[in-house]
């Protein structure tokens, strides 16, 4: 134990994610030897990024004013929604620049294990936004996996009735990778959606 | 294949053991408790990444130690690899492949493949469904790998939807709308998840059948024909009480997701009030007959033993008829056979590449299998 400033910020850096109390400890250490000025860049941002940073009251994903920096964007296309689990899966899709349309952050996915039903993602807020019937293809980009698939065919059932567009990301081999490194899952799935070589 | 090498350290009661095999028999005899069946525990932790005896790896840790090392050399096709996991309680374990390391041990299945006779084994004839079913799914995961992300994926979807339906129960009014369409969501993932799983688990027991059928008819000549049938949670009657109905064996991947999603909305009611996922792959069960009766409570003692080992001796032909020999392990089985079956078991596992066997005392090894003996005492072993 340190003297109780010292381990206080210990404790707190402890607290993080992916940081054990070794790391904690190397932080800390690495703070107090630091220039004042970078700490206290580093203090000014932290006590920022909680007074400033909100939810896009449309789509949910993180912003510093009412709308996120994507649903203020004339440019973008309002007739596509891409809908994700988190506001970090936006920034992935973002990298690719390959999707022009908006975005809407359901905040998670449905796991009755962890109590979060469909109630507790922002599913009716989404359900709003394709009232109008501006939208015509909704794109399922929750996570690959159990909870997921169980969110995506969810919605696809949820807006059936609606009539538009439903697609859901592929999933299979990743590209520039060798077949033989992936795993028979993945492999198997790329199997079962294989499709016809149009030439 | 065969395993050419062990070396053990704080496994069990083992200090450190080096020990060189061969193919063929080979025969470790000691008194009991000096750690026979610790050697042969130990190869099949390698094939299978558990122990046929404990479900936890905690008591596989010599006392006082911090982890247990178990390397083999396994020679395959006439090449060697060199197999090492790192087996640490509580966490995950390390495995390494020709000194390089594997990131997930799965990758591993199927580079060594044992069949392993133990005296646990009579509880797959005399225990809870759950042991057949277990039977069922680990041979199928030595077959074919990906069967092992199907079942875990499987596993997950009931927990799931065991949360959804505890909780539905546990707010005691009528569910909602929301709460109905999430449990649908996870009714079609249980059915399609749970139709891959049925429908390799029927495959495998057609497979299986005539194999059990023949293996029996060696090890017990006189006694009634050994039958498997698979017994469906899906065609129990509306009540669910009683054991379901017999499914039938050709029954296709597609044909089970519609079937399953049927028996899933007749017993949504029931499942409501009950909390708990009635219908899927998690309550079937492989049922045993001798004759026109089912094994469990009907057979004998020698019987229920007689019928595990030829659910054994059917894995090991399955597998080898899909290509490489089995490593072959007999714990301790032979003392509770009659000589007669003793000795046509010995005449069914003798050709084997490689078989292993545990005894208390050299005349449990029946003469058919000849080969290296190895004497175990103290926590050492040496070949005699």
């Amino acid at each position: 134990m340190y003297e109780g400033v010292v381990q206080n910020l210990i404790d707190e850096l402890g607290r993080l994610p992916g940081v054990g109390p070794k790391s904690a400890q190397r932080i800390a250490f690495h703070l107090l030897a630091a220039d004042p000025a970078d700490v206290l860049r580093l203090s000014q941002a932290l006590i920022e990024v909680k007074e400033k940073v909100r939810f896009c009251k449309t789509c949910g994903n993180v912003a510093e004013e009412e709308l996120c920096r994507i649903c203020r964007d004339p440019r973008r296309d309002e007739n596509v929604i891409c809908v994700v689990e988190e506001s970090k899966d936006v920034v992935a899709i973002e990298k690719t620049r390959e999707f022009r349309g908006k975005y809407h952050v359901l905040g998670g996915a449905i796991s009755p294990i962890e109590g979060v039903g469909p109630e507790d993602l922002r599913i009716r807020e989404l359900m709003q936004r394709l009232a109008d019937g501006a939208v015509t293809e909704l794109i399922l980009a929750t996570d690959p996996n159990l909870e997921g698939e169980a969110t995506a065919t969810y919605l696809a059932r949820l807006v059936k009735p609606m009539g538009l567009t439903v697609t859901r990301l592929a999933s299979g081999l990743p590209v520039g990778g060798d077949l033989e490194y992936a795993d028979e899952v993945t492999l198997g799935r790329a199997f079962e959606g294989r499709r016809l070589l149009d030439v | 294949m065969y395993v050419a090498h062990l070396s053990l350290a704080d496994f069990r009661s083992y200090a450190a053991v080096e020990l060189a095999l061969e193919p063929g028999v080979s025969a470790f005899v000691g008194p009991n408790g000096q750690g026979k069946t610790n050697l042969v525990e130990a190869i099949g932790y390698v094939a299978t990444h558990g122990s046929h005896r404990v479900a936890s790896d905690a008591p596989l840790i010599r006392a006082g130690a911090p982890r247990a090392i178990v390397r083999t050399g396994v020679v395959k096709d006439d090449r060697k690899a060199l197999i090492e996991i790192e087996i640490n309680p509580g966490r995950a374990n390390r495995v390494r492949l020709n000194r390089g390391n594997v990131p997930r041990p799965r990758d591993l299945v199927g580079m060594l493949r044992t069949v392993l006779f133990a005296p646990e084994d009579l509880a797959l004839v005399k225990g809870d469904p759950g042991e057949r079913r277990r039977f069922l799914d680990e041979l199928l995961t030595l077959r074919t790998p990906r069967m092992a992300g199907v079942r875990s994926d499987y596993d997950r979807v009931v927990k799931q939807r065991n949360a959804l339906l505890k909780s539905a129960a546990a707010q005691r009014r009528t569910p909602g709308p929301e709460m109905l369409a999430t449990l649908d969501v996870w009714d079609s993932q249980l059915a399609n998840v749970g139709a891959e799983l049925l429908a390799a688990r029927l495959e495998l027991v057609a497979a299986l059948r005539p194999l059990v059928a023949g293996a029996y008819a060696n090890v017990a000549p006189t006694g009634g024909a050994a039958e498997l049938t698979y017994k469906s949670s899906l065609l129990g009657s509306t009540s669910r009480t009683d054991e379901g109905g017999d499914l039938e064996l050709s029954t296709g991947r597609a044909q089970l997701v519609v079937m399953l999603e049927g028996g899933l909305a007749e017993a949504r009611q029931q499942e409501l009030a009950r909390g708990v996922s009635l219908v899927g792959p998690h309550r079937d069960e492989l049922l045993l007959r001798l004759g026109e009766l089912p094994a469990r409570g009907y057979a004998s003692h020698g019987e229920s033993w007689s019928f595990a080992l030829g659910l054994r001796l059917a894995a090991f032909d399955l597998l080898r008829a899909d290509g490489d020999d089995p490593v072959l392990i007999l714990d301790d089985v032979f003392a509770e056979l009659d000589a007669g079956r003793r000795r046509r078991l010995a005449e069914l596992v003798a050709p084997a590449e490689q078989v292993l066997v545990t005894a208390a005392v050299p005349a449990d090894v029946p003469a058919e299998l000849k080969g290296a003996s190895y004497a175990v005492a103290n926590g050492s072993v040496t070949r005699e």
